[in-house]
């Protein structure tokens, strides 16, 4: 039988990247994002990687596909003409949030302006409570009157969120028929079925961030699809959502929201299926770029997800700053540190690097092209880590001396340093910033790192890897190679999934088995139609998982179920599982609490990709570098002579003692003098220990 | 160690530790039981050297316990006895005095000991949600009536709980499991921050904090004075007078900047009130602090050092230095309303740099529902407590509008209406912004927001009302407009009042408009376009428009047309 030609198109900020995989062979190429036209610059892209391959485009079979084009809308403010209708009382449910300033000292706080300014947003008089018994009914006539008026304002798009909808969806849906009716060329998305959990400000603003994408998105994956077939591709085409999964064309152009962070999840699901190969449960994957890192949690094989996060954050990155979206999303903590990241000294004298990035242009002061103030990049490169001759394989040109003068004028001045302790400190900060995220996310997590592995991808991530697990207390670092297009052949490694959510408050001293099972079923039910819709034979798993709390705690902890809890739930059983979590988390549980049940979850998935094991090399035979430089080691504080010896250069189980620098095209592979490289026989290079 | 590599290291060093309150921070709010904390973020956590001098606060928290958990490690170090401090001590108390203000904070104080030396300290504080006594609120006549009350003594010798303790506490509170729970997790979160302080001391090879204590301190000091010593040296005094309990209270103060030094006295401010709205010194200082360094050094972090330049005195026996034993148990009203006095002073010698009043102290309500006796619910029919917390307008700036239902000076989030609703037969009808509320101005005034207070079918409930700016709203700067007041009323007419706990019957609800935040400048020189945004959104009516921007009849019909068609302004 003929193998599956399978294509990962992954848009990002700056590139697209296309990856081509048929058996074992891969092909791929990084071609600049074309805005004005997506899909130009991914026809470019299959064009170039066929040609590579020696293929047709008609001979691939299947392509997956994420973008970063949903989470640019966003943050651009880019989206359709949108309106809200929603209860009576609560027209400003987004424009209050949290109602508290997420920066406590900025008198001048300017906070972020609510996707849908004030006059865009309706209300109907009606009302659900708490437990979806309708207090007010609501009047047919006061939905037509209201849609004539949307009419009249031209709308495209129509988000519907109503109070305590996620209990009783029957006002939302009476809403939608309405429209359907007297408004039919404008998109509906209802908060029960985008978002159907508890609290309405994060509800109402997914909502309404699924409505204002949705007429972009749709289009662009109309025209993607026409475009592919005129080129001659005729396979099915698939989306890679924020979960880590894959869902349909159609599904994607209904809930567009889902694609937010679709790249760095498929990043997180490329680094899962490195984890794979060596049997590793416990992996936290290190994805550094040219303006942020970002770091996520994989427990046996699976990166941790969540149900709510942030984006368009519009202050430095911080916490509060930019709109939540509660959808099921890979957890990562994403924090301004990237090759491209700026350094400055602050009024106590001490240096900060980030979020503010020099981009592409002008890029970091060695690019030359008129980057003035210092970058991480430039720390690298004064530090002897990156060979100024031969970076990027020696197409762009490094220019020492203007990482020098940077580093001179924006710290060393300052703080009565030469360049290279500036770039020592600057490093090191940065370097800690990145140790500090991944720590506190450890703890909210309950997870201790010292027992993990790293997996380090991303531009930035093998400069900065080592140093990172020196700090962390991490032993042993993978960097695999393709690093620099990790998410596109993530993207074929993901299972078809989707999950489903629903807040349905429940507690274990009132706990109906026959409600709960059947309440699972019905979320088992909508899961899988969704997988089905993709792929009509494989077999479908599927993973129940309930989040609990003692009843009066704000935060409820995940916990898994098993296909025998969800079937025979009893509360006894769900009250043991809750106990062990809880004390894995806080280290002990707390007597004489009632627990309860805040939102129950079904994700069902086909099987993943079986990854072939890899025997891993650990010692290796020592080979010896062809040249050295003098490279600073900040573990030791001082410059040592470090070997230099290329990437492609290494056999499988070649093993390079620190401190080397392992060179490639798209970035150097910095091994400390604490470790030893070895190469795998799937080309990872491990970092451990020497020992 | 070269001294690239100690510069180096000492930059990390900081940052670490800044880092590890933060995650000090964040076990105790993912660990708590009183919505307080975990909902609103009031608590706070830092780490200090063996001297007891704070040497990094997480920014997690909140402002109202900034310089007592700077001031408070010094009172357990005083008060235990160096002596008497062993590994696995942990402290505790809720004085108000040497705590944070009031017996409903918690503040738990944890040594950190490396190889058997004591080499610094890990504390905490929340808030807390009953401590026995009448309650959370201001009827009180002295604070033996707020709750149970735990000197600085120790919750753990080596290791060991004192069950004593426990068991004393556990009978004195309405919902021990909770309290107990809290002090557990306030425990856990110090032991938290004491293992990464312990690691980081491993991975430098560090014997104590006294280097790393003595950089910190000395930039952050050095910082501070730089700022302080740019500004003019002069005096100012600033008042303002707000509603109190039974009667008004006046706020008075002297701001003084001089070398080395920003002084703030509190001479002439009303006597200690019968009620318990009396602040003790150490949350004055708190407020009267942060609103200063907001002004002056806001991004320099929060230590000894920094804090000590702001030097904040009050007269004994003043309404903001209430001795024992003077109820305090709603020492924020007035502890939220310092800021803007604290500004009005400082608005003479710094101009155009705080903003105009704010909604000030938050706009905090409890509800205890029950079965009405005719309302046709069985007997058994559950009983609920609900504490919500709100905010009205901050005040415009000097170059910007306010922020609308926004918390100043207080940190804390209010809560989701769908999750209130979960928690008892409460219905919140209304919770939106405030039309005309924000004060006109150059800058307008921050809007204040509606909301509506109900119970479901056959319940009756009593409203705990802690709201001020009834009589007193928030002041224009420069010309600019005052915020709208607070009104509060029952929807079958009958009257209530802004501070205490009052009965609601069956059927009924309480009618509640919060206040706006002033404005800053002229109505007269408010952008034109800024205006027709304003009226667009319906931030002001078409008639304030008209009468208090002068807009014409002409434009505002074309602005309501233009909405009415979709275009946005």
């Amino acid at each position: 039988m003929a193998q599956t030609i399978r294509m990962g198109i992954d848009i990002g900020g700056t590139f697209t990247d296309v990856v081509l995989e048929i058996g074992a062979r891969a092909f791929s190429t990084k071609v600049l994002t074309t805005y004005a036209a997506p899909e130009d610059a991914i026809v470019e892209g299959i064009h170039r990687v066929c040609g590579q391959a020696g293929i047709g485009p008609g001979e691939i079979g299947q392509i997956i596909h994420g973008t970063t084009l949903a989470t640019n809308a966003l943050i651009e403010r880019r989206g359709a003409k949108t309106a809200l209708i929603t209860t009576e009382g609560f027209r400003d449910v987004i424009e209050m949030r949290t109602e508290s300033r997420f920066e406590q000292y900025d008198l001048n706080l300017t906070l972020p302006e609510p996707l849908l300014p004030r006059q865009f947003r309706y209300t109907l008089r009606e009302r659900m409570d708490a437990q979806g018994n309708v207090l007010i009914p609501l009047e047919r006539s006061e939905i037509e009157a209201l849609a004539d008026r949307l009419k009249l304002a031209g709308f495209t798009s129509v988000a519907v969120g109503l109070l305590h909808s996620y209990q009783n969806d029957a006002h939302e849906r009476m809403v939608r028929e309405v429209l359907a009716e007297r408004l039919p060329e404008a998109m509906i998305s209802l908060s029960s079925e985008v978002s159907p959990q508890m609290r309405e400000y994060e509800r109402f603003n997914t909502t309404i961030a699924n409505a204002y994408i949705k007429p972009l998105m749709k289009s662009y994956l109309g025209r993607l699809e026409a475009r592919l077939r005129a080129e001659g591709v005729n396979c099915p085409v698939f989306l890679m959502h924020s979960g880590g999964g894959i869902i349909s064309i159609e599904s994607a152009a209904e809930f567009p929201v889902r694609l937010v962070e679709s790249g760095p999840a498929g990043g997180a699901v490329f680094a899962a299926h490195i984890a794979a190969r060596y049997g590793l449960n416990k992996v936290l994957s290190f994805d550094m770029g040219g303006t942020t890192a970002k770091i996520c949690l994989i427990r046996n094989l699976a990166p941790k997800t969540a149900r709510v996060f942030e984006v368009a954050r519009s202050y430095r990155f911080k916490k509060g700053s930019g709109m939540p979206i509660s959808i099921p999303v890979i957890d990562m903590v994403e924090i301004g540190a990237g090759g491209g990241s700026l350094a400055h000294v602050d009024a106590m004298r001490q240096i900060r690097v980030g979020p503010e990035s020099a981009g592409s242009e002008p890029g970091p002061a060695c690019y030359g092209r008129g980057g003035e103030r210092p970058a991480v990049t430039d720390a690298d490169l004064t530090l002897g880590r990156l060979d100024p001759a031969n970076f990027a394989g020696g197409s762009i040109p490094l220019y020492p001396e203007q990482s020098a003068a940077a580093l001179d004028a924006a710290i060393g001045g300052v703080l009565e340093m030469d360049a290279e302790a500036a770039a020592f400190g600057l490093s090191e900060v940065v370097d800690e910033n990145m140790a500090n995220a991944a720590r506190v996310h450890a703890v909210e997590n309950g997870e201790d790192l010292s027992e993990y592995t790293m997996i380090a991808f991303g531009g930035a991530a093998p400069l900065h890897a080592g140093r990172l697990c020196e700090k962390l207390g991490v032993a042993r670092c993978l960097v695999p190679p393709g690093a620099g297009v990790g998410s596109a052949i993530g993207f074929l490694r993901a299972p078809f999934s989707f999950e489903a959510n629903r807040s349905v408050y429940t507690r274990l001293s009132d706990f109906e088995p026959g409600k709960v099972s059947a309440l699972l079923g019905d979320l088992e039910g909508e899961a899988t139609r969704f997988v089905r819709t993709c792929d009509a034979t494989s077999p479908i798993e599927c993973d129940y998982k309930v989040y609990m709390r003692y009843r009066g705690q704000g935060w409820e902890i995940p916990v898994p179920l098993t296909r025998e809890d969800a079937a025979r739930p009893s509360a006894e059983r769900f009250l043991a599982l809750f106990e062990t979590e809880y004390t894995q988390l806080f280290g002990r549980t707390v007597e004489g609490l009632d627990v309860e049940i805040a939102v129950w979850s079904v994700n069902a998935t086909t099987p993943s990709q079986p990854a072939t094991p890899v025997e891993a090399v650990t010692r290796g035979r020592t080979v010896e570098a062809p040249e050295v430089r003098a490279i600073l080691d900040p573990a030791i504080g001082q410059r040592v002579e470090a070997g230099i010896i290329a990437r492609a250069s290494l056999e499988s189980g070649a093993g390079v003692n620190g401190p080397a620098a392992i060179t490639e095209n798209e970035t150097t592979v910095i091994v400390p003098s604490s470790r030893r490289a070895v190469r795998q026989p799937d080309g990872c290079i491990d970092l451990s220990p020497k020992e | 160690m070269s001294s690239v590599s100690k510069a180096v290291s000492h930059q990390v060093m900081w940052n670490r530790l800044i880092s590890i309150v933060e995650e000090q921070a964040q076990a105790l709010v993912r660990t708590a039981f009183s919505t307080s904390v975990r909902e609103a973020g009031d608590l706070s956590a830092g780490v200090y050297d063996a001297k007891g001098r704070m040497l990094a606060q997480a920014v997690t928290g909140t402002p109202g316990h900034v310089n007592a958990m700077a001031d408070a490690v010094a009172h357990f170090i005083r008060r235990i006895g160096r002596q008497n401090m062993f590994e696995g001590d942990v402290y505790l108390t809720n004085d108000p005095w040497e705590g944070t203000g009031h017996l409903h904070d918690i503040t738990v104080v944890t040594p950190s000991f490396l190889d058997g030396q004591l080499v610094g300290f890990f504390a905490c504080t929340a808030h807390v949600v009953d401590v026995g006594g009448r309650g959370f609120g201001a009827d009180a006549h002295s604070v033996y009536e707020e709750g149970i009350y735990l000197p600085i003594m120790k919750f753990a010798e080596r290791g060991e709980v004192d069950r004593t303790l426990v068991q004393i506490v556990r009978g004195n509170v309405r919902q021990p499991d909770q309290l107990i729970g809290d002090i557990y997790a306030l425990a856990a979160c110090n032991e938290t921050g004491h293992r990464r302080l312990i690691d980081m001391m491993r991975e430098f090879k560090l014997v104590d904090l006294e280097e790393i204590a003595g950089f910190i301190l000395d930039n952050s000091l050095r910082a501070t004075l730089e700022r302080i010593n740019a500004l003019p040296r002069a005096s100012a005094s600033g008042s303002m007078s707000i509603d109190g309990y039974d009667r008004e209270i006046h706020l008075k103060v002297k701001v003084a900047i001089e070398q080395d030094r920003i002084t703030c006295d509190f001479a002439g401010t009303s006597g200690v009130d019968a009620k318990g709205i009396n602040v003790p010194l150490v949350y004055t200082k708190a407020y009267a602090c942060y609103a200063l360094k907001c002004a002056i050094a806001p991004e320099i972090p929060n230590n000894a050092a920094s804090l000590a330049p702001f030097e904040i005195t009050a007269p004994e026996h003043s309404i903001v230095n209430a001795p024992h034993p003077a109820p305090v148990a709603l020492r924020h009203i007035i502890g939220h309303m310092i800021p803007d006095t604290v500004y009005d002073a400082l608005d003479k010698l710094l101009p155009a740099t705080v903003p105009a009043e704010g909604a000030g102290c938050l706009c905090n309500f409890q509800v205890s529902l029950r079965p009405a006796a005719d309302g046709g619910l069985p007997k058994d029919a559950p009983r609920a407590e609900v504490l919500t917390f709100n905010s009205g307008g901050s005040g415009a700036r000097p170059a910007m509008d306010g922020m609308s239902a926004t918390a100043f000076p207080s940190g804390v989030m209010t809560m989701p209406v769908e999750a209130t609703e979960q928690t008892g037969p409460i219905l919140i009808w209304r919770k939106e912004l405030r039309p005309d509320s924000g004060g006109a101005g150059a800058y307008r005034g921050g809007l204040g927001q509606y909301m509506e207070v109900g119970a479901t079918e056959g319940y009756e409930f009593d409203f705990q009302a802690m709201f001020d700016r009834v009589n007193h709203p928030a002041r224009g700067r420069n010309g600019g407009g005052n915020g709208a007041p607070t009104t509060i009323a029952r929807a079958d007419g009958a009257q209530m009042k802004g501070k205490g706990k009052q009965f609601v019957p069956a059927g009924t609800r309480v009618l509640l408009a919060f206040p706006g935040g002033a404005g800053y400048g002229a109505a007269s020189d408010r952008d034109p376009e800024a205006v027709r945004r304003d009226l667009a959104r319906g931030y002001i009516s078409a008639e304030a428009a008209r009468e208090i921007y002068g807009m014409s009849q002409d434009r505002i019909d074309a602005v309501m047309a233009a909405t009415e068609r979709g275009e946005t302004i």
